[in-house]
Parts: structure tokens; sequence; C-alpha cells
């Protein structure tokens, strides 16, 4: 009901669907820094929103502010809102448990980080968590993620195999695969790419392309060409705000701030 | 020039002695750094030998299996192995989920606050209370103020207290070494603190942990005054009632109530004797002690550097 | 923009805390809280006791005869508890213990950090950690039957028990202790300043003693105050090897009791709980607290003072 009449009220700005927007999103590191400014932010349902900015902008924080990372840390404070859709909820609410957040939307960090157990029960960590303890399920659904995250034909015979045994690449498709299991509504992003060789990189985004067909995605990225690339929507943050939200096509072929054309024409940041 | 060159050659000849004389130096140094630690290790090994072959003759079987004795050749230490084994085993059970739950709470729960800092001044400030005092506290609140007596019990949480400082240092320095980003994977994927805890900070750590709780265990084993001072006999012919009963529920726990002696305490006894026999049964003691400590360190030592060398985040 | 009109959001049930896990992960994070607390509570229980068992021996001996009096007889029928008589020995001890510990330790250490190469530490301080593993008792057997009469061969009118063979032995106890603190105090001196002095043409024995040592001051020097405070509440090989009568004497060969060896002498009789003699051991073990305190509160101060150096 209240989604519906949202959208009655809400001019459209684009086609898609939104899937979850920040509200007037202000964010303080314990220390009173004040990292974000006021961020309002669309996310579209089955696209990939890329941000972009120099280092120390906010893009980061503001992932992260999504499945509420910073309440692991005291201090850091929230103001404003970030609504998921469609059951209209502010995430950040006092109310809302992190916890269950996190389950409906899940990470992948710029390092890969398996944990230092076997392939099989990386992925399956997500789903003991929420208490499913059938192993036909788990099975199942190990192997639905590893397909997914197209590392099942690699590691296939290997299951039970120390994750720290994989390369590089094949770790962080395993951090997605881990992030997968618990079939996510949205997956963020953290620069998944900065630590890999180029074939890597190159597996990942084709992996995020296919990915998007059955979630959203938020990703953070240094790499310019990287969200020119794979990216529905491109957003340009700095110090803390967001400059420009667009479509990606038309943030790198006109963009309509100037300060947006300068970092990506090199001539800033 | 000619005359210029010639003095550039003889500054050079002189830095060179000059060089000479300070390598030199160097090598002395070096020699009697070397000289100092190898003839530290050529004493113990002297010490240790020594004690072998004056305990040898009495390191038989019978050593282990015979009580104390007025007579010193059938005199044996069953009596404070079992006691020893004993009092560790209330020790080990106390001291170590409270010293890891401790350090886990110190490193994984505790906000910087007047609290916290309480209880890190005091856990570093107990690591450096001499034993002996430990041995006082135990004889003033354990042996009569909660009427425990001179038990085994009384003796293991003595030993539980001197445990605790070490097992939790060891906890929170192998926790200290789990990368944050392990601990944030397991909390994106929608884990509750205490599941992060219990799923991954603890099992990370545990190589770490373990070294700490051998050394701790073998500290225990050799500690003497705190067991002196709440004031075990010395002269224990009996053993404590057997911890397994013949009937249901198979466990009794009279033995925590019972007098004992520990290793040590059987060693000390022996070397205040004035007859020479009796001196050998403490260097035979003392041999025991020795190898057990000695292959729990040892082994504690291993593990350390074993998990070092495994585990690159 | 439309963005900004404010809509009243929803929690849905499955989103809400869920009461039972929250409470659950309370009470464990309880428990582990009275777990760490429970340092808190002993030291209290340690100040408490040795208090409260102090005070009634301190209405039946005046404080400042206890500090000034030289003379320590509880058992003679004129009783006498002058703790300078058992302070004594135990300073007598320590200050033979740190003669042997100081410079063995601390060449050993800078030996460790600036000398030797990786294969030769990684050897060596294991052995170390080995040594610091030895059981006291087995320390104090050495004193008596092997150092004490070795010495007596050198000086044969050296009584059996007497402070210069346990504190020998009690110093090469300490040796790894100063060793591993003194050195762990260098290696934090950073690299750069050894790169310095090596850059200046200096050879290693010059870096160590000119750059490093002097850099390292204050970790070198809390490695000794801890060395004193291990060497003052060191129990079994004095009570084995020192004697256990407490006499007024600085003198090396003569046999005197330490604070720590009068409160075992004591502890291996009968004690009739809530005598004078079992509180003279709480007041002993008082005056021992309050040494071991000061030299710890002094070396955690000064190994602050380097940590935060650099």
């Amino acid at each position: 009901m209240v989604a519906t009449q949202r959208k009655t009220t809400q001019k459209k700005r684009f086609n898609d669907v939104v899937k979850a927007e920040s509200r007037n999103l202000d964010f303080y590191y314990a220390d009173g820094t004040q990292a974000l400014k006021n961020v309002n932010l669309d996310v579209y349902e089955n696209k990939i929103t890329a941000l972009i900015g120099p280092s120390g902008c906010g893009k980061s924080t503001f992932l992260r502010s999504f499945n509420r990372m910073h309440d692991l840390y005291t201090g850091n404070r929230y103001d404003g809102q970030i609504v998921l859709h469609p059951d209209n909820t502010n995430i950040l609410d006092k109310k809302v448990d992190p916890i269950e957040v996190r389950m409906r939307i899940s990470m992948v960090f710029q390092k890969p980080n398996p944990f230092p157990k076997s392939i099989y029960e990386n992925v399956a960590y997500g789903l003991r968590v929420r208490g499913e303890a059938n192993t036909h399920v788990l099975d199942e659904k190990v192997e639905e993620a590893l397909k997914g995250a197209s590392l099942w034909e690699e590691v296939k015979d290997r299951l039970h195999d120390l994750a720290f045994n994989l390369s590089g690449g094949q770790q962080q498709r395993l951090c997605i695969a881990r992030a997968l299991a618990t079939e996510p509504e949205i997956m963020l992003f953290d620069e998944p790419t900065s630590a890999l060789d180029p074939i890597a990189t190159v597996n990942i985004e084709e992996l995020m392309s296919e990915l998007k067909k059955k979630l959203s995605i938020l990703i953070v990225t240094h790499n310019m060409q990287q969200a020119a690339r794979i990216s529905d929507y491109c957003a340009y943050m700095y110090l803390g705000e967001l400059v420009e939200h667009d479509l990606t096509d038309k943030i790198f072929t006109n963009p309509s701030k100037k300060e947006t054309e300068d970092y990506i024409t090199g001539k800033f940041g | 020039m000619a005359e210029n060159n010639a003095k550039q050659l003889k500054d050079l000849d002189q830095i060179r002695a000059l060089i000479q004389k300070h390598k030199k130096n160097d090598f002395i140094f070096a020699f009697i750094g070397m000289f100092i630690i190898a003839s530290l290790t050529i004493t113990l090994l002297i010490l240790f030998l020594d004690l072998f072959f004056d305990g040898y003759p009495r390191l038989g079987l019978e050593f282990f299996s015979n009580y104390p004795s007025r007579k010193a050749i059938q005199a044996g230490i069953l009596s404070a192995w079992i006691g020893s084994s004993l009092v560790l085993i209330v020790t080990f059970l106390v001291a170590v989920p409270m010293g890891i739950a401790a350090g886990v709470y110190l490193e994984e729960y505790a906000k910087k606050n007047w609290l916290s800092d309480l209880i890190e001044i005091n856990v570093s400030n107990l690591a450096g209370v001499p034993s002996i005092i430990y041995g006082l506290l135990a004889l003033g609140l354990f042996v009569y103020s909660f009427g425990l007596g001179q038990s085994i019990l009384t003796a293991g949480l003595t030993l539980a207290l001197l445990m605790l400082p070490v097992v939790i240092v060891a906890t929170r320095e192998s926790i200290r070494a789990i990368p944050v980003h392990i601990r944030e994977a397991a909390f994106a994927v929608g884990a509750t603190k205490w599941q992060v805890v219990l799923n991954h900070v603890i099992p990370y750590s545990y190589g770490g942990i373990l070294t700490g709780v051998i050394i701790g265990m073998a500290r225990a084993i050799g500690e003497t005054a705190p067991v002196i001072t709440i004031g075990a006999l010395t002269f224990i012919a009996f053993l404590p009632p057997s911890p397994i009963g013949t009937e249901a529920p198979f466990l009794n726990f009279d033995w925590l109530q019972s007098g004992f002696t520990v290793l040590p305490i059987q060693m000390f006894n022996w070397i205040s004797r004035p007859q020479y026999e009796f001196h050998v049964n403490a260097a035979a003691t003392g041999a025991v002690i020795i190898v057990l400590t000695a292959l729990m360190n040892g082994f504690a030592i291993k593990l350390r550097y074993d998990v070092r060398k495994k585990i690159k985040w | 923009m439309a963005i900004n009109v404010m809509q009243d959001t929803v929690i849905s049930p499955k989103l809400s805390k869920s009461f039972r896990r929250n409470f659950i992960e309370r009470i464990i994070e309880f428990g582990l809280l009275i777990s760490a607390a429970f340092a808190v509570f002993i030291t209290t229980a340690i100040v408490y006791v040795l208090v409260s068992e102090a005070i009634p021996f301190f209405e039946y001996v005046s404080v400042y005869e206890f500090l000034t009096d030289t003379v320590w007889t509880p058992n003679y029928s004129i009783k006498r508890y002058g703790i300078l008589a058992l302070i004594s020995g135990t300073l007598t001890t320590t200050f033979i213990a740190l003669l042997v510990a100081v410079p063995l330790g601390t060449i050993t250490a800078i030996y460790l950090s600036e000398f030797a190469s990786h294969k030769v530490r990684e050897t060596i301080k294991p052995i170390l950690e080995l040594l610091v593993g030895v059981p006291t008792v087995v320390f104090g057997y050495f004193a008596l039957m092997l150092v004490t009469p070795f010495l007596q061969t050198i000086y044969p009118d050296l009584t059996t028990f007497n402070m210069l063979g346990p504190g020998i032995v009690m110093g090469i106890m300490i040796v790894p202790y100063i060793a591993s603190v003194s050195e762990d105090a260098m290696r934090a001196v950073p690299m750069s300043m050894r790169e310095g002095a090596y850059a200046m043409g200096a050879t290693r024995f010059q870096t160590a003693i000119r750059v490093i040592a002097p850099a390292a001051t204050s970790g070198i020097v809390a490695s000794y105050i801890l060395a004193i405070s291990r060497a003052v509440g060191e129990t079994m090989i004095v009570a084995i090897a020192a004697g256990q009568q407490p006499t007024f004497t600085f003198n090396p060969v003569d046999s005197a009791a330490t604070i720590t060896a009068y409160i075992v002498s004591v502890a291996l009789g009968d004690l009739e709980h809530g005598g004078i003699g079992y509180q003279s051991i709480f007041a002993a073990g008082l005056t021992l607290l309050v040494m071991t305190l000061v030299l710890n509160i002094l070396g955690h101060w000064v190994r602050k003072k380097y940590t935060e150096r650099y």
C-alpha cells in the first residue's frame, strides 16, 4: 500500500524501479568528522549503480551505511534515512536490527577476505548463521551460489580444501558466492577488483553483469573505465556530497556539472 | 699535487687503520656475547645433567608407585604426582575458560571507558605480583574465609589465579592478530557478535591460546611457594579419593576436599632433610619436574612457531 | 527535488530487533564481562586480605617499631618484629642477583638485537624461553647442592646457608627476563636510526652502544626494574639456600632470611589461625606487595615512555 502510494507522489526520474534510496543522509564518525552531507541517491532494481570520486570523498562510507557496517564501531552516527523497497523500511532506524539488514543486503570487500575455513564452509556460513542445518539444503545452496559466482567448475572437486589455497581472483569469487548464498536483495561491492590482476578483474566484471539479473548492485570503484564498462547508473561524489547522479552514458559523455567533467577527464583527482 | 695525493693516501691509511681497530671491537663484542650465551647454556646443561646423574639411581618405576617413606630408598612420589595432576585439573578447568572469556571481552567487547581501563591495569598488575602473595591471599580467603581448608580445591584455585594473567595475555595477543576484515566479512553475512566470536575469533586464535595455556600449566606444575603458603602437607602417605566412582554417576568430588602434596613440595621437603639419601630423591623429583616442564614449554614454543608460520592473512 | 519528499517508513516484523537473540547476546556479554572483572576482584581481595590480617598485627606491634627495629624474633620469649631484618636479606640477595643479571642480560640483549643473524636469534630465543620455564625449586636445589659447594672450594669459610650462592643463581634465573625485555626495546628502535649511523661509517658495536642503546634506555631500565621486582618476590631459591634465620646483615657470606623465606618457614610450621605468628606473615606479605607494586608501577611508567616515543 504505502509503496504504491509513494510512487504516485514522487516524480519518477528514470524508468527503472527504485530498490533503495538514501534520503538526506548525513554520517559522522566517532571523532566528529562529517563524512556524508545530505546524500540523496536512488539504487535501481536489477541495475548496477557505480559510485566514483577521489579517495576520501565518502563513497565507501556511503556504501557501508547500506549494511550498517558503521554500527560495529562505537560513536559513529547516522542522520537521515536509507529506505529499502518494496516494504518501505528505513534500515537506519534504531529499531531495525542491523543483523537483519545484513541478511538482506550483502557485501563484497576490497581485499578478498575468505575465512580460514574450507571453500564449502565459507559459502555455507551465511546460511548456517540463519539457522540452516539441513545438509541437503546446504549442499544445494552452496552449489547454486558457487555456480552463480562462476566458481563451481574450478572448485567442485575440492570443496573441502582451505579457501586460502585459491588464487586471489578465485578467492574474490568465493567471497561473492558467500554473499550470494543467502539470496540478498542488494549486493554491495567495495572496490572489489582493486587487489586483483586484469584477467581476474574481467571475470569479476562479467560476473557482476550476470548477477544484476537477479539483484541490485551498488559498487564503489576507483577505476573510471570500470564504472563506464559495467554500470547503468553512475554517481560522482566529492567531499561527502553527491555532486551528480545520472545514467552512466550521460555522465561519461555529457555530464551536467563542471566538477564531474573535470574528474572524468582527469583534470582533477 | 703529488704532495696532496700523498697526504690523501696517508689519510686513507689512517682511516683504514681506524676501521680495523673498530672492527676489532665489533669482533670482541660479538665474541663476548656468544661466549656469555654459550656459557649460560652450558652451565645450565651441566646443572641439569648433574640433577639427572644425582637422581638416576632412584629413577625407576617404583619411584613413581611408592609413597614417601622414612627410608629414603623406599620413598617415592606417588602421592605427589597424583596430587599435582588433580590440582592441575582444577587449575585448568578454572583458569582456561575464565582467561579466554576475559581476553575475548577485553579485545572484542570492551568499550574504551573507565571500567575497561581499570580491568586492563589490574590484569597487567596481577602478572607482576609475586606468587607467594597469591599464597597469602588463598590462605586468608580460600582456606579460612571460605572454609575450603588445605585441600586440592584450594591449591587448584590458587594456581588458577596465577595462571589467569598468562591465559588472558595469550588470548588477547592471538585475537589481536586476526585482521578486522575477517570480522567484517562475518558481520556482513549477518552473524551476531557472539557468532563472530565463537565461529571465527576463537577458532582462529586457537593456536596462540593453546600456547599460553600450556606455558601457564607448565608454570603451575613448578609453583611451590603459594602451595606451601596455603599449608599443603609435606608428608602424605595416602591418595585422595578416586574421582571416578564405581556407581552412577561414576564421578565423585570428595577428592576436591582431600589433603595433598605436589611434586615441587615433595622435592623441597627432601632437599630440607639433612641426609644425603634424601637429596638423591630430591634430584630425581627435580629431574621429573624438569622433563615435564621442558617438554610442555618446548611443545608450546614449537606450536607458536608453527602457528606464526602457517597463518598469513 | 521530489526525492526529498519524506514518507513515513514502516518496519516489517522481519526486520525489527529479535528480542530473544538480543537477550542471549547480552547475557553472554555480561558473562564475559564478569570474567574480565574478576581481575579487579583478585586485586581487591589481595589488598583486603593482607590489610585486614595485618591490622591486628599492627595493634600488637607499632608501625614505627615494625619499620625501624632490626631484630625479628617471633619465636623467642621476647618477641620482636623489625622488618628491616628481613628486608636486609631481601635487598642483599636482590643486589647480588642484579650484579650477575644486569651485565649478562644487557650484553645478551645487545648481541641478540644487533649482532646475531636471524638464524642464531631464532635458536637462542627458545633456549631463553625454556630457561624462564625452569621451576624455582629446581634452581634452589642448584644453589644449595652445586653453587654453594663450588663457592666453598674458593672460600672455605662459607657456611652452607649463605646469600651469595642463591643470589648468583637468582641472577642467572633473571637473565632471560632482562634479555627479552631489553631486546624488544632495542628492536623497537626504528631502522632509520641504524641506517643513519651506518651511513656515517659506524661499526655495529658503535651503532649499538652509541645509538641503539641510548635510544632504548627507558626500555632497558624498565627491564632492570622488572628484574628487581622478580628478585624481591622470589621465594624458593632463597628459602632453600639462604637459610631461614632472620638476621640484619648485608654481608653476602652470611646466612639470612628474606621476607619471602620467612613466610615459607612460618607456613611450613603449625600455624595457629589468628595468632601473632599467623598475622606476622601477612604484615610481611604486605611489605613485599608494597615493594613490588612500587617497582611494577615504576617499570610500567618507564616502559610506557618509550612506547610513546616512536
